[in-house]
């Protein structure tokens, strides 16, 4: 019986590390083929995220051990905490800098409303809507 | 044969960050793809690990994300403050 529980939680571990170096992948596909800064930050971010996820539960299933285990949820929590803020940083400083954006983007709601000379956001009201949003 | 199949998938990925990295056009795509290189180098010292059954490895993945985060905020801090040759106006 324990035998199985053995095997159950391997066979596990590995559906998870082949899931999460699939959506490694999928990532890495998406930063070499979406058209854009944006759409391509978008694709590392998120998928990578989710394949470091999927990766390092499949280190604590295959390993077992307490300190083990509780050092790949800290990886996680960290990864999860630190992505974000590194892809938020890094869309605002390409924005700023004048990136181009793709050419089918629908809609720009910061465009008019920054100063890039003293940083301010233009309040929301003070800037009249475009025709077609009144 | 699970894992030689994730370092498959891992190398490749690893092989199209890098096409992204040495043709991104401007300097933002490029700092993403480093980003990315380094999740996929987390991903695969967490499959060495495994594969080697020697679960001290994942200390170099804790703190290789550390690394890679310090290293973007740094790269997205100087392309705030930075010049910018990419700029159309």
């Amino acid at each position: 019986m324990a035998a199985n529980v053995s095997e159950f939680l391997a066979l596990i571990g590995e559906l998870l590390a082949l899931i999460g170096t699939f959506f490694m992948l999928v990532a890495a596909l998406g930063v070499l083929r979406l058209p854009d800064v944006f759409t391509r930050m978008h694709s590392s971010t998120k998928s990578a995220t989710l394949g470091i996820g999927c990766v390092m539960l499949s280190a604590a299933f295959h390993f077992r051990d307490l300190g083990t285990v509780t050092q790949a949820l800290a990886i996680i929590f960290f990864v999860f905490i630190t992505a974000p803020v590194a892809a938020h940083l890094l869309g605002r400083a390409a924005y700023l800098s004048g990136v181009p954006l793709w050419e089918g983007t629908l809609s720009d709601e910061l465009r008019g409303r920054y100063d890039e000379i003293t940083h301010e956001l233009t309040g929301y009201l003070s800037i009249p809507l475009p025709e077609e949003r009144r | 044969m699970v894992l030689t199949l994730a370092f498959g998938m891992l190398t490749v990925a690893v092989f199209l960050a890098f096409i992204r990295l040495v043709r991104g056009p401007s300097l933002p795509d490029r700092v993403v793809a480093l980003d990315l290189l380094a999740s996929l180098s987390i991903g695969w010292i967490a499959i060495y690990a495994i594969a080697t059954n020697q679960s001290i490895f994942l200390d170099v993945a804790l703190v290789l994300a550390l690394l890679a985060f310090l290293g973007t905020v740094g790269f997205a801090y100087y392309i705030a403050k930075g010049a910018m040759p990419w700029r159309q106006t």
